[in-house]
């Protein structure tokens, strides 16, 4: 599948704004994922026509990051940290009952194909919030098991963030009282809130 | 000792993530102070300050921005924003809150080192915070605060926000340089340091995002007013993260110098559920483990350091008595091996080897023998390691050892873990 001319223009945006055409790999593996929802050999090729670069870097870049999928998941991407910060406080539980809930295993898609979930060892950078889990890579803080409950049934429905209008810009946050759905400092802040007062 | 607050003085502002809010908060003054300073003036001011970097290592900014060749251009400012430390969230705090303070540090940062070109590599995961440092960029373009002859002083600065895509090892300085120029994430030899051969082969300083918000405040009153705060060897304020088994986890701005006690009992709550302190980590993950009896140790790099661990990234991880130490060394060594970047033996295979003994005493088939085992391969991976990550994944368990080393013969005896009631599968 050729990659969008959008997704095109987004590369070479990348290629020219570095002081080397090399450093635009990160940015064009994040377009392509952001179009197809995870990156081909043959989208690697593409990149590297674009970049002019020889392939076999783009792929030698690519399969270092563990953020870049190999091969087509779920519509949406629930990640729930077991390191030990989230340990402490009932992250074992709680990806326990995420996968009774799902009824599929760690690593695997429901069988309607909304929801791949994993565990992750990776601190994702919540720890004052745990348990914690990532939604297509939004936070979702102090879950509980109803919370849980209630972000599954949104996903279900819900389309792919790359089948948004605007990639991986919305999907998982509902819009702030009619504004544009953003979450720099409203979707993420209540540890911020209950500090410092 | 109270909350002091620097970099979060004005972080309950609704809307503070916008440029007028900021600005009308005072946003903005420190970099037009700093455009009236010459760069050099401004490296002694922050030498002056005592600002170490707030990263990990403690480096003095002011010395690390020194060091840069004189007369040698293209140079680069990367601020590092791939905060990845398990217990370390307060970057994303930072950035989130207030993304417009971060640009500025960076811009200052930029202007001292006579940079016209900075990076922000922010770490895959953080999507919303990429999203509100994106924001900020596009907002201060517009309002000429980037771009060429800024202020009409003559100096140009442009800022490149970069996304990681998940990788620890790009914390690292010379690892992150590595993947900003678009190769695997693996660390450099140092040296040459990269003042003096960082990103493209140019000089470059690395500096991270709590240590250039720092800096709009230290500009604007002065060097002596940030030496006044905190410890003869340890400036300022720090944001610790606080997180585990307390009542209030989340991140708290104190003066560096309060007592460890402090900020556990009263910032964070106390410990939970009217449970005892068994343990705590002041530094994140890498960080060697302390016991209630070092609660009144200072948070402050050197007071930390006596005490027989480091303040690393600010990060403390509190345990109560409910907690299984092997557990907690085995995720964390566990992080380490999924982490290790595989450039060099010692890590590589270290950090797999002690994972698998690790699953041993939680699955009921270890020996007594292999508590020496842990021990020795730590001992074979500390200090042998190509960079710091394989270092540091020895410290913890290393440290629970010495001072939990008869939880680890109870896992023996007991065949299997005394804290849990049902056998544990290996995670991640």
């Amino acid at each position: 599948m050729p990659l969008a001319e959008k997704t095109v223009e987004r590369i070479r945006a990348s290629a020219a704004l570095y002081p080397s055409k090399q450093s635009a790999i990160l940015p064009a593996l994040w377009a392509v994922q952001h179009e197809q929802g995870y990156v081909t050999d043959e989208a690697m090729g593409e990149i590297a026509q674009h970049l002019g670069l020889p392939p076999s870097l783009i792929e030698a870049t690519a399969s270092f990051y563990s953020m870049f999928l190999t091969r087509p998941e779920g519509r949406h991407e629930v990640v729930i940290c077991v390191n030990a910060p989230c340990m402490l406080r009932g992250a074992d539980e709680m990806a326990a009952y995420i996968e009774r809930r799902l009824g599929v295993r760690d690593g695997q898609t429901t069988p309607d194909g909304s929801i791949t979930w994993h565990s992750t060892i990776e601190c994702l950078g919540a720890c004052g919030g745990a348990p914690m889990m990532q939604v297509d890579h939004r936070f979702e803080e102090d879950l509980t098991r109803e919370k849980v409950d209630a972000i599954f049934e949104r996903l279900r429905t819900a389309p792919a963030p790359h089948e948004m209008g605007h990639p991986e810009k919305a999907a998982a946050v509902e819009p702030v009282k009619g504004e544009k759905a953003r979450s720099g400092a409203e979707g993420a802040r209540p540890r911020g809130r209950k500090t410092q007062k | 000792m109270a909350l002091k607050q620097i970099l979060t003085r004005d972080f309950g502002t609704e809307n503070l993530h916008q440029l007028q809010v900021y600005e009308r908060k005072g946003g903005y003054t420190g970099f037009k102070k700093a455009l009236e300073m010459q760069p050099d003036e401004l490296v002694e001011l922050v030498k002056k300050s005592g600002l170490r970097g707030r990263g990990g290592a403690g480096f003095p900014t002011g010395n690390k921005w020194s060091f840069l060749p004189k007369g040698m251009y293209p140079r680069y400012l990367v601020c590092n924003a791939d905060e990845s430390e398990p217990g370390c969230f307060k970057d994303r705090y930072l950035i989130e809150t207030s993304p417009h303070q971060v640009l500025e540090g960076v811009m200052i940062a930029a202007y001292a080192i006579g940079a016209n070109l900075a990076f922000i590599y922010i770490r895959g995961e953080y999507l919303p915070q990429y999203e509100a440092l994106e924001n900020a960029i596009d907002e201060a373009r517009q309002a000429g605060y980037l771009g060429k002859n800024l202020l009409g002083k003559g100096y140009e600065l442009e800022v490149i926000l970069h996304r990681g895509a998940g990788a620890y090892i790009c914390g690292e300085e010379t690892a992150l340089l590595t993947s900003l120029e678009g190769y695997r994430g693996e660390p450099r030899l140092k040296p040459p340091f990269p003042a003096i051969k960082g990103l493209y082969g140019k000089p470059t300083v690395v500096n991270n995002v709590e240590t250039v918000s720092n800096l709009p405040h230290i500009v604007l009153n002065g060097a002596d007013w940030f030496a006044a705060i905190g410890t003869p060897t340890g400036k300022g304020t720090r944001v610790w993260c606080i997180s585990g088994h307390v009542n209030k986890p989340g991140n708290y701005e104190v003066e560096n110098g309060t007592p460890i006690r402090e900020l556990i009992e009263v910032h964070g709550g106390g410990v939970w559920k009217n449970r005892k302190l068994k343990a705590f980590q002041p530094g994140g993950a890498s960080m060697m483990v302390l016991l209630p009896e070092h609660l009144d140790v200072a948070l402050d790099f050197d007071a930390i350091a006596k005490a027989g661990s480091m303040a690393g990234a600010g990060a403390m991880v509190v345990m109560d008595d409910t907690t299984c130490m092997v557990d907690a060394a085995r995720r964390y060594v566990k992080f380490f091996q999924h982490e290790s970047c595989g450039k060099c033996t010692p890590c590589r295979e270290g950090t797999f080897w002690m994972a698998n003994v690790f699953d041993t005493f939680e699955n009921g088939t270890a020996r007594e023998t292999d508590i020496d085992l842990l021990l020795d391969i730590g001992y074979n991976i500390d200090g042998r390691s190509f960079c710091p990550l394989g270092d540091a994944s020895t410290w913890f368990p290393r440290s629970v050892i010495k001072y939990f080393r008869d939880e680890f013969q109870e896992h023996v005896s007991e065949k299997g873990c005394p804290f849990k009631k049902q056998p544990v599968e290996a995670v991640a």
